[in-house]
């Protein structure tokens, strides 16, 4: 765990003129996406209810709370990924550097691109190692030769630590690779396109400890260069990873703040209940 | 009466362990309490028979603290508790320290009558002085297991507050020790052994004090140590959700 900003109490409903900002690490480290009363609807029924927060750049932040309280619907609004969904309608405003994510002009591949996905469920393409990290950077135009494109191969695999283990067999399947591997992989797919942000939704909820342990590393060493959002169900995990933690409950932000904080001293009870496996 | 504080978890299990372990201290700082009394009794009656076994007691008092060591770390290792349950454990971890160096203070007390020559006996108003400053000591020493166990922080700074009291009889005490071993050599003897007890009770009260900081600290979430008494009373009063 480590150091960030103080911590911020939420309503149960969330006040929408509340500030949700973190004074401290506002002054230390921009925004790099900020959400505004975000709602979200799947048909008739409401999943969030009106979620603001601020995520810093370069951070890792970690979304905690029991399963549908509406967590990964959070996540996935970040990068429009709810768009997918039939029937699914979100309201309220996703600034990414400051420009709204909903905007009609902004493209969406583009945007995905900027704030890249890693999933529960590693799904590395049924291709070669190499073909994997080179699909996106070519979809994107961000290699003009083979020897561009061979880089951005090498370094995705190598910030994403599978380099060493994948280098002599770069045309073998990615799906032949042991789970904890292919996981890397995706992060390195993710990677090369140069995110600004990655989100990650459970990334480890189906790998081993030795798996987890290499991919919470890593995370440590990718938030020098990108900001992280993690959905976690394992708050051992998110107290290890994470510089702030939010806890959701219900489709409400109960209570976000610095993770030290929240898990040794929560300012809600909901939190409280919740982090030491209390009937609520 | 189990803690309603402690309990409430899904797994039962977890609650009987949280709940064991402060029963444990609770157990351990009885016996602490009792060893902390015969050896004022002795002291004060002169009994070497009971200071004997206030001295030979204290390896039960020692033996809890192990005891309740290995729980917590059992706790610590298998539920890897967070918040106040983690609180919880930190807190009896210190305390079970102070709870051990009460019992090591009770056992200083009987040594110095133990060591002390059969001529060599305090005075009437000595032992008068000491034996009170030692029921005040006791009776904070039970307060402040009681403001833990609740997890009471207002009655945890009211013991804060008044083991200043406990200061200043000794100082008190320290003082008329020099006075009379300047006045009289002959008194030396006697003063060092009265000065030694008073000390061993002095230390009882910065015990007590640190397991009322330990009740402060599971209840409020905040580390209280050094803190000035307006901002002690700042963290007692700030109310929780």
């Amino acid at each position: 765990m480590r150091s960030a900003g103080s911590r911020h109490v939420l309503p149960a409903q969330t006040d929408f003129n509340f500030n949700v900002t973190d004074k401290q690490m506002s002054n230390s480290a921009p925004v790099k996406i900020s959400a505004k009363d975000v709602k979200v609807f799947y048909g008739d029924n409401q999943a969030l209810h009106g979620i603001s927060m601020d995520v810093y750049q370069n951070e890792v932040i970690s979304f905690i709370g029991p399963s549908g309280c509406g967590k990964s619907t959070f996540l996935r609004c970040m990068n429009r990924m709810n768009d997918t969904i039939e029937h699914c309608r979100v309201t309220g405003s996703i600034l990414l550097d400051g420009r709204d994510i909903h905007e009609p002009a902004l493209d969406v591949v583009q945007l995905r691109a900027q704030v890249g996905m890693v999933f529960q469920k590693p799904n590395p393409f049924p291709k070669s190692i190499y073909e994997n990290i080179a699909y996106g950077p070519k979809l994107h135009g961000l290699a003009e030769r083979k020897a561009d494109l061979d880089d951005i191969v090498e370094s995705s695999l190598r910030r994403a630590g599978l380099w060493n283990e994948v280098k002599d067999r770069l045309d073998q399947p990615g799906t032949g690779l042991s789970g904890g591997q292919q996981q890397r992989l995706c992060i390195a797919r993710s990677i090369a396109v140069s995110p600004e942000v990655i989100l990650m939704d459970e990334p480890c909820s189906a790998l081993d400890p030795i798996a987890t342990s290499i991919i919470e590393e890593l995370i440590d060493e990718l938030k020098q260069n990108f900001t992280i959002v993690i959905v976690t169900h394992n708050m051992q995990q998110a107290a290890r990873v994470s510089d702030r933690t939010a806890f959701f409950h219900l489709g409400n932000l109960i209570e976000i703040g610095n993770t030290n904080d929240l898990f040794t001293n929560p300012q809600q009870k909901r939190t409280e209940d919740y982090i030491t496996g209390r009937y609520g | 009466m189990p803690n309603t504080k402690i309990g409430g978890h899904y797994s039962q299990a977890y609650d009987e362990e949280l709940q064991q372990a402060v029963e444990r201290l609770l157990q351990m700082a009885a016996l602490a309490q009792k060893q902390l009394r015969d050896a004022m009794t002795a002291f004060s009656t002169a009994d070497l028979a009971l200071a004997k076994q206030v001295k030979q007691s204290d390896r039960k008092v020692n033996s809890f603290e192990v005891d309740i060591d290995e729980h917590c770390l059992d706790i610590l290792a298998r539920r890897q508790p967070a918040a106040t349950d983690l609180r919880l454990v930190l807190a009896i971890l210190k305390s079970v320290n102070d709870v051990e160096r009460i019992g090591d203070m009770a056992k200083r007390i009987a040594k110095a009558l133990l060591r002390a020559l059969p001529d060599s006996r305090p005075s009437a108003m000595q032992l008068d002085t000491l034996n009170q400053m030692g029921q005040e000591v006791i009776q904070m020493f039970e307060r402040a297991i009681a403001a833990f166990e609740q997890m009471d922080a207002k009655a945890a700074l009211a013991v804060l507050r008044d083991e200043k009291a406990i200061d200043s009889t000794y100082d008190t005490i320290l003082q008329s020790s020099l006075a009379s071993m300047m006045q009289d050599t002959q008194q030396i003897a006697i003063s060092l052994q009265v000065s030694q007890v008073a000390k061993s009770l002095e230390r009882v009260g910065d015990h007590c004090r640190n397991i009322c900081e330990q009740a402060i600290f599971i209840s409020k979430g905040s580390h209280v140590a050094h803190l000035s008494d307006a901002e002690l009373q700042q963290i007692v009063d700030k109310s929780r959700d």
